[in-house]
């Protein structure tokens, strides 16, 4: 946050250039106000009403207490979704970002054509998740895709990929990690802002490689790391399109992401109260895993301008 | 001192290339381990990430029956351009297209102004509740789009603006979204003070300075927000998905996804190379923007990444 500077000891109505610089103030943050208002605070109310009540859109909302949750305790789909997204989560969070780091590091070692080798692992992830996802369908086709017709070529039977209940998920984070990149030219950018005299004074010391890495660049880049981190698994849990795009959900409801349940309930049963408790069950957990990636975070991640 | 003769010089270069550190077994070993350890893997790795995109575009130059051969085929015998304009007409292209371009522009445009003047109003003008109001900027990042998804779609119905592309823009005009805000006014705080003093002496007021000064010295900043406004529209899929329902309001991604799903519901399956041809088209502005602007967008990108 930042400090105020030279609040002078006359109230600001007194002088009449404060005046002008209070009115402006307003002005300039009136449009983020009014937003706030009517996009944000107003329907979170009304959508923690919502989580309450039976509500089809046809007739009005019908207030139902604590039903909603209760029923989402037996919801076998509920706990499938969560299940779905946790796993999901679990496996390609962790992945994209030892993925990405390894390539930062890996084009960090003064390799020759640099910019060359980032546009070429960065365009990936400027890729829309539609052709993505059409792509990825078509080349993860047991029978007709590519990596299977390679795979036949040197005599072996691939799986079946987003065709089966055990291989859908990992299909979707092999997805998930040709994204990748995205995460590197962070980490790449975090690598080379570590000050060469950290090196050179871990050189003077006798620290080999691998202790530089350990105790030098790996703690000068954990900010990086770990915002990555918490940023992934919160898209992760809200992850749609892909999904939607390429599975449908399927095969047997063993990709039912939290969020493609949450727009079924809504848009396809028009369960608008139903739907709004999901919501608050996502707000919940992106929370509850905000805060404890924080409290990992004061262990784990290290800030330069901090005594240690 | 004479200019060698030729013998001397051959004899020079002889010795000279005697001394050389090429002769000696620890330098071979050096390159030897860096080819190894590094060209090798980069290389590999730069082809596992290239193979997608190059299917992509070498699948959709294909003639129908190049598709499917196998041992699978990088690179097309003939190049089937016709594919291109067979695969959009199948479709309302030009309409929807003409859809997502307005949501991306009206989108930006809103976002710029309104975000860039309230980033101005908390960066620089001083006001009773400033900071109060800061904080809630930055707690509305945690808040999931899925919590008011729905309260917003009702509003909008009520509005009687359901199946038009308001939904889409009018919000953007409302402050632009907290994460802009933050960003713009971490940018703008990086600017001296002097030149907002300078303009104010000469009489310019609070607002022209935020036009004539701090905008056009944030042009960087003002990149990356636009950069990653073309991003996200482009790739939004669940919103325009709820709000959009008839075929001349759809954005391009809606309405070729259901010409891809109708394809599939008919029985007829369409032709890879023409989905790809699809898929190629939509990948295109994204990818042109990050070519033209390959700086700006690496650099937007680490500004956000790491502060945002």
């Amino acid at each position: 946050m930042s400090v105020d500077v030279a609040w002078s000891n006359r109230p600001w109505w007194r002088s009449k250039l404060r005046r002008q610089e209070v009115l402006a103030g307003y002005f300039t943050i009136l449009p983020w106000i009014l937003g706030f208002l009517i996009f944000v605070a107003g329907p979170i109310l009304f959508s923690f009403y919502l989580s309450f009540s039976e509500y089809d859109i046809l007739k009005p909302p019908k207030l139902i207490g604590l039903d909603n949750y209760h029923e989402m305790f037996e919801d076998r789909l509920f706990w499938q979704s969560l299940r779905v997204t946790t796993i999901y989560a679990a496996g390609a969070v962790p992945l994209a970002v030892v993925v990405g780091y390894l390539l930062a590091l890996m084009l960090n070692q003064k390799v020759g054509g640099l910019s060359f080798w980032r546009t070429a692992f960065y365009v990936p992830a400027i890729v829309p998740v539609l052709a993505v996802s059409y792509l990825f369908a078509w080349i993860f086709n047991p029978d007709i895709g590519l990596v299977n017709g390679l795979l036949r070529q040197v005599g072996v039977e691939g799986p079946p990929w987003f065709a089966s209940r055990q291989w859908v998920l990992p299909t979707f984070m092999i997805m998930e990690l040709w994204a990748a990149g995205g995460g590197m030219v962070l980490y790449l950018a975090a690598l080379q802002g570590v000050p060469s005299s950290l090196y050179d004074a871990a050189k003077v010391d006798g620290a080999n490689a691998w202790r530089r890495f350990w105790h030098v660049t790996l703690p000068m880049t954990t900010p990086v790391i770990f915002f990555q981190f918490l940023i992934g698994l919160i898209a992760s849990f809200q992850l749609f399109t892909g999904p939607f795009l390429v599975t449908q959900g399927g095969p047997a409801n063993a990709s039912l992401f939290y969020v493609l349940y949450l727009y079924r309930n809504g848009w396809k049963y028009f369960n608008m109260g139903y739907a709004s408790a999901l919501a608050w069950v996502l707000v919940v957990i992106i929370l509850v895993f905000t805060l404890l990636s924080f409290r990992v975070a004061r262990r784990v991640v290290y800030y330069e301008s901090e005594e240690p | 001192m004479s200019a060698p003769t030729f013998e001397e010089a051959k004899l020079q270069l002889g010795e000279r290339l005697l001394r050389g550190r090429w002769l000696q077994g620890k330098y071979w070993r050096r390159l030897g381990i860096r080819l190894l350890i590094i060209y090798l893997p980069i290389t590999a790795l730069a082809l596992v990430y290239t193979a997608p995109l190059i299917w992509l575009v070498s699948s959709s130059l294909k003639p129908e029956g190049q598709v499917f051969e196998y041992p699978p085929n990088f690179i097309p015998r003939s190049l089937e351009w016709i594919n291109y304009p067979d695969a959009l007409v199948q479709f309302p292209f030009i309409v929807t297209g003409l859809n997502t371009v307005t949501i991306v522009v009206g989108v930006l445009m809103g976002r710029l102004l309104t975000a860039s003047l309230a980033a101005y109003g908390f960066a620089r003008l001083r006001f009773p509740g400033r900071n109060v109001l800061f904080v809630l900027v930055l707690t509305t990042l945690m808040i999931p789009y899925h919590v008011i998804l729905i309260p917003q779609y009702l509003i909008f119905r009520d509005l009687g603006w359901l199946n038009t592309l308001k939904p889409l823009i009018v919000p953007a005009w409302f402050g632009g979204g907290a994460f802009f805000i933050f960003l713009l006014r971490q940018f703008f705080m990086t600017i001296p003070r002097e030149y907002d003093d300078a303009a104010r002496i000469d009489g310019c007021g609070f607002i022209r300075v935020w036009w004539y000064i701090i905008l056009p010295m944030s042009l960087p900043a003002l990149g990356a927000v636009s950069i990653f406004t073309l991003m996200g529209e482009w790739n939004d899929f669940l919103a325009p998905l709820i709000y959009l329902n008839t075929p001349d309001k759809q954005t391009l991604a809606i309405a070729v996804e259901q010409w891809r799903r109708s394809g599939i519901i008919h029985g007829y399956k369409h032709q890879w190379n023409h989905i790809m041809a699809v898929s190629t088209v939509v990948t295109l502005p994204p990818l042109v923007v990050f070519f033209f602007a390959q700086r700006h967008f690496i650099q937007g990108v680490v500004i956000s990444g790491i502060k945002g």
